[in-house]
């Protein structure tokens, strides 16, 4: 059980205070990456609020889901969201990547309990949570691996052993949620190195494939119920999000990648994102 | 420095010394840890007999995860299973695992610290005729730069066998190193074995031979001939862990020692030389005259030869030392 079990509109009002305090968290830091953590709030927000069996007061039990975030640059959102849930106090968000803290660049298990693992190094987390799903199922457990990545990602062959590993043994309790931003560090993902047709890549290979927006919040909800409901197959949810979403400014612009707002620019953004929330208010209230 | 170990009782009679594969030491090791804990679980890329996990593939099926031919995958899976409670054994060949996956060993099972052990088979020249890029001279090297890393290199069967049970309740990420070829017989069943603590096999105060893996039986008949043809007291020791080192042990040893001679089959620079040099540099300083590979790559050949040419059999030992007696 979700202990919040948000709404759509709770549930979107959640995602848009999330990317206030990833903006407020990067100014303070004064480096990181701000385009990726905010092209997924949205999805972080639907499991830690509404999907996956997580609980911030119970970190250790043995059955609640695993959220695994392969694509460890985008921990802001990560962090944010576990803070929003009740796995320690907002106020910590000011000293991530700040020496002594907690919330370190890249997320380390052992500095910050209810981190599934440690990540960052690209490719890596799916064969993780594949890992994990293969252990909970020798277990007889329930308990379900919802893994976050990069399309980016992809272009590591790590990942692709693990999505053989995956359709091989049938691993339905597995859902590896796709960040398709379409872009990486050196440009778009299809100029770099194709991805394209990614659906029927992961068909071939025996997994159950949905593509949604990544921001239409009963969408993502959807697919990742659907995901839990497919028995004979893992689930891939190719999620297309846009970069920097949630702020004009920075979505769909590839320079957001991997710099932080200035105080202005946090000002305009957090602006924007204030006035956002007032229109899902609205639109619960009409 | 004494010697209180049962140890096989024909050391020095060629003739008698039996052989025996270190991996099939491993390979019952782990059938016997798994009787005991059914959380350990074994996966392999391809090379399910030749790493000796068949054993444990047999007895327990259901506990056994072919990878196929991916190393990376081979630890990250592992990482994730050990996320869960599993305590989980990765086999293949040294060269890809740690060779490949090394990145993937540093932050998912190391920075991580899951409880992972990666069985290294196939270490070293004697690996024989596949050559060169089946021999790995740099594995040592690779585990034992990585925090939260232990690293063992058993001397024979039986203390693989050791080892082996020693790791699976270690708690800690884990690397064991292992030979391909037979090799002669030291320790027994009556051992003993303990993570971190070397063996002195002999004793000897003017020149102390530290060794690991199975050129340390060399050492051994080098030490006895080098006694005969010097007329100077000459010790073995087996520092069967590199990571962490029995630092404690070496400084007693240097205390009485004119110098110390490290043998390896692994690069000079990086493994057991390096780290029982660094532990004298910092402690007691004198010369290590280290035994090793010297910055090339091995060949095809026949394991003898191999070590022959590598002058880590018992007479490369002697003629190495020899030469150092004239100036050290």
């Amino acid at each position: 059980m979700n202990p919040f079990g948000y709404n759509s509109i709770q549930l979107q009002e959640k995602a848009n205070d999330i990317r206030q305090d990833i903006v407020t968290s990067l100014l303070a830091a004064g480096s990181g990456h701000s385009a990726g953590p905010l092209g997924m709030a949205d999805i972080f927000t639907a499991l830690y609020f509404n999907v996956a069996n997580v609980d911030g007061k119970n970190i250790d039990d043995a059955n609640r889901d695993r959220i695994v975030l392969s694509s460890g640059h985008i921990c802001p959102v990560l962090y944010v969201t576990m803070a929003h849930a009740g796995y320690f106090p907002r106020k910590e968000l000011q000293t991530l990547r700040k020496f002594g803290s907690r919330l370190q660049g890249h997320p380390h298990r052992e500095s910050l309990p209810g981190l599934e693992t440690t990540s960052g190094p690209l490719g890596s987390g799916l064969s993780q949570g594949v890992g994990m799903a293969y252990a909970l199922r020798m277990n007889r457990s329930r308990a379900r691996v919802w893994v976050v990545g990069s399309d980016g990602e992809h272009d590591e062959g790590n990942t692709w052993e693990a999505v053989m590993f995956a359709g091989k043994h049938r691993l339905h309790n597995i859902t590896y949620i796709i960040d398709r931003n379409n872009i990486q560090i050196d440009g778009f993902t299809e100029d770099i190195m194709p991805l394209e047709p990614l659906r029927d890549k992961y068909e071939a290979f025996n997994w159950h494939v949905e593509d949604i927006n990544g921001h239409n919040m009963d969408a993502i909800v959807n697919a990742l119920e659907e995901a839990r409901a497919i028995q004979e197959k893992p689930t891939c949810i190719i999620a297309n999000t846009i970069p920097g979403k949630g702020v004009e400014f920075m979505e769909d612009m590839p320079e957001w990648h991997g710099k932080p707002p200035t105080k202005e620019e946090s000002r305009k953004a957090l602006a924007e994102l204030r006035t956002l929330r007032g229109k899902i208010s609205h639109s619960e209230a009409s | 420095m004494s010697v209180s170990l049962e140890l096989q009782p024909h050391l020095y009679d060629p003739k008698k010394i039996e052989l025996a594969h270190i991996r099939d030491g491993f390979g019952h090791g782990l059938v016997k840890a798994a009787d005991a804990n059914d959380q350990i679980v074994a996966l392999c890329a391809d090379l399910t007999e030749s790493t000796r996990m068949n054993y444990f593939q047999e007895k327990f099926p259901e506990r056994y995860i072919e990878v196929g031919v991916a190393e990376q995958n081979l630890v990250t899976l592992a990482s994730g299973m050990a996320a869960i409670g599993k305590i989980p054994f990765v086999a293949s060949y040294a060269t890809f695992s740690p060779g490949r996956n090394w990145e993937q060993i540093r932050t998912t099972i190391c920075y991580n610290n899951r409880p992972v052990v990666i069985v290294g088979a196939h270490a070293g020249v004697s690996v024989g005729p596949d050559g060169a890029t089946h021999q790995a001279l740099e594995d040592i090297a690779l585990m034992r730069v990585l925090p939260n890393m232990t690293v063992i290199v058993p001397c024979d069967m039986h203390q693989a066998y050791q080892a082996t049970i020693a790791a699976a309740s270690y708690g800690k990420p884990a690397y064991l190193r292992l030979a391909r070829d037979k090799s002669p017989l030291i320790t027994t069943e009556k051992t003993g074995f303990e993570i971190g603590k070397a063996q002195v096999l002999r004793e000897g105060s003017d020149i102390v031979i530290i060794s690991c893996g199975i050129v340390t039986h060399g050492a051994l008949i080098a030490a006895e001939q080098l006694e005969k043809k010097h007329k100077i007291s000459v010790g073995v020791v087996n520092m069967h862990t590199i990571k962490p080192l029995d630092e404690q042990l070496i400084v007693a040893i240097a205390k009485q020692a004119r110098f110390l001679v490290t043998v390896e089959e692994h690069q000079v620079r990086g493994g057991l030389g390096s780290a029982v040099s660094e532990c004298v540099t910092s402690t007691r300083p004198m010369p290590v005259l280290r035994l090793g590979i010297r910055d090339r790559f091995g060949e095809s050949g026949n394991p003898t030869e191999l070590l022959k040419h590598f002058e880590l059999d018992a007479d490369g030992i002697v003629a190495a030392v020899s030469q150092a007696l004239t100036h050290v």
